[in-house]
């Protein structure tokens, strides 16, 4: 049993627009997953047809082994979703959004109480419980967000763009309490356009562009994939320009720093083996640019390069 | 169905409507109460003092059921309509759609809260007319069974048009365009037996004319239509818009895409 499992899912929106073209994905029990893709991709439609907020025109969804058509109370119990929008009654206090929600779910007053005031606590908001929400700050709201799609404690947590819009100090606090949630047991699905923050969270990964999942694996095996990466040196002293690296292809900016190719044929030790040949002194290196972030933009150019030569 | 699941969520959105009319009993309280007071004051103590009897009581009683109906009427169907567009507008509807919640208890729950503003807005109207005339109750189950059954016909309307409206200028369509002229035209402030032939017939289309009529019944103990005529109109109003709902509902009109 997966705790999700999405086969043949296809949306056709009033206007004709296809936003997804029959995809299919499994979400094992217990897992960190993330779904990437361009804006318009399909993410969003996906997430909501599976929390029940857009109808989908064809295809099966199961969660935890129940069928969403058929047993939608029991699906929807396993459920808990972080949209990409403040969607709270922003006139109401937390602590009501909270214990309301609770209520919808069929949890009885006085155990929502409980549990509002476990997550309200958790994530940092308990001294908010009685303003208006619409005071609260952009974190704030995202996190009160987080704090009510757990209230009815649910196995499957389903985030869209969690932290868009917040401070690093705030998305990191978020990052700490996802992975915490995740290692306490529920399973959890994100879409993100940080792929640091996918990287850094996700075990596995699903790539959607244009409707049509273009890469779904493990994130290690997708970094696998990457067969060169740029690091950027920097360096202790100048290096004169006759320094012999050719053995990697690089390009010094400015005297004291190196930008440097390391392909599938070497490894980044290789290169410190010849930078210490050489009496090269490093202070300090970095990846040009997201890991994670190269290969995306690899593997949706490449598919649009293959759409327009097959057009 | 799981019956103990519906019923929390059916109370939590029954008293979160509650709590809404309480929270803004300026908006929500208020104003019935001064337009109320208004037509008391110019239309059965100015104007009903040289109007005489009507039904063989005095213009003021005989237009007290129906003000007091009319704004049983406006403020169900203004509750539901406003609360119910407001969560669509604001996004939160969100919240009981996600949920396992029924769409029955969806539409229950605001149904009951669209019915409890009507009446205490009504108990709040019955008050200020007890202070201009005296009322009796004649028949008490037929006044408020009458009034209860109504309160719902009008809030599963505000319910429908809550799910139609894109904008907050579609809620304010039907009741200015539809509501209002059938509750003026409804008996509120005449008996029809003063209109000619044609228009008496006319006006036995227009529901709000049975619920007025058998309303005052139940005060007064007089009537232009047959009380048993209102209550199958009232029942079939009701057994009619529910199913809209929940069909309209179900197939997520207005609120899923």
């Amino acid at each position: 049993m997966s705790a999700l499992s999405i086969k043949n899912l296809t949306k056709t929106y009033a206007n004709g627009f296809l936003a997804l073209k029959g995809i299919d994905l499994e979400v094992d029990i217990g897992g960190f997953y993330s779904l990437l893709g361009p804006n318009g991709a399909g993410k969003t439609t996906a997430i909501r047809i599976v929390c029940s907020l857009v109808e989908k025109s064809a295809g099966n969804i199961e969660v935890f082994g129940y069928n969403l058509a058929t047993h939608p109370e029991e699906a929807k119990m396993n459920i808990g979703m972080v949209p990409q929008e403040v969607n709270f009654n922003t006139f109401d206090t937390p602590l009501n959004i909270l214990v309301n929600q609770a209520g919808f779910y069929g949890i009885k007053r006085s155990i929502a109480l409980k549990r509002a005031k476990k997550y309200l606590g958790e994530l940092k908001l308990w001294d908010k419980k009685d303003d208006i929400s619409r005071n609260l700050s952009g974190g704030m709201k995202r996190r009160l967000m987080i704090a009510r799609a757990l209230i009815h404690e649910p196995e499957l947590l389903i985030l869209d763009e969690p932290t868009a819009g917040v401070d690093i100090e705030i998305r990191r606090s978020m990052w700490k309490f996802l992975k915490d949630t995740n290692a306490n047991g529920t399973t959890i699905i994100l879409t993100t356009h940080y792929l640091e923050e996918a990287e850094n969270l996700c075990r596995n990964i699903a790539i959607i562009d244009e409707g049509v999942i273009i890469e779904n694996t493990r994130m290690i095996d997708l970094l696998k994939q990457l067969k060169q990466e740029t690091f950027v040196l920097s360096l202790e002293n100048d290096l004169m320009n006759d320094s012999n690296l050719n053995e990697f292809s690089y390009t010094l900016i400015g005297g004291n720093q190196l930008e440097v190719l390391v392909d599938e044929d070497h490894s980044i030790n290789d290169l410190f083996e010849l930078l210490n040949r050489k009496k090269i002194k490093v202070s300090s290196l970095r990846n040009k640019s997201n890991r994670l972030e190269e290969l995306f933009m690899r593997l949706v150019h490449s598919k649009n390069d293959t759409s327009k030569e097959n057009s | 169905m799981n019956l103990s699941l519906n019923l929390i969520a059916f109370y939590t959105i029954v008293r979160k409507e509650v709590i809404r009319v309480l929270r803004i009993w300026i908006q929500t309280i208020v104003p019935p109460a001064i337009t109320m007071t208004l037509y008391f004051v110019i239309f059965g103590n100015l104007i009903g003092s040289r109007v005489g009897t009507m039904g063989g009581y005095s213009y003021m009683q005989f237009i007290a059921p129906g003000i007091i109906m009319m704004s049983v009427i406006t403020n169900s169907y203004g509750n539901v309509v406003s609360s119910f567009f407001g969560a669509k507008f604001g996004g939160h509807i969100e919240e009981m759609l996600v949920s396992p919640m029924s769409n029955s208890a969806i539409i229950l729950g605001h149904i009951a809260g669209g019915v409890l503003r009507g009446l205490l807005v009504g108990a709040m109207v019955t008050i200020i007319a007890l202070s201009f005339t005296k009322l009796e109750l004649k028949y008490p189950l037929i006044t408020f069974s009458m009034v209860f059954l109504s309160s719902v016909v009008f809030s599963l309307a505000g319910f429908i048009n809550a799910l139609y409206a894109q904008k907050f200028d579609d809620i304010a369509i039907i009741p200015t365009f539809v509501i209002t002229p059938l509750t003026y035209l409804g008996g509120v402030f005449y008996s029809i037996n003063l209109l000619p032939d044609f228009w008496q017939y006319a006006s036995k289309f227009n529901p709000i004319l049975y619920m007025v009529n058998a309303f005052r019944y139940g005060i007064l103990g007089t009537s232009d239509i047959d009380v048993r005529y209102a209550y199958l109109v009232v029942c079939a109003f009701i057994v009619i818009l529910f199913t809209l709902s929940f069909l309209l509902l179900k197939r997520g009109v207005g609120i899923r895409d």
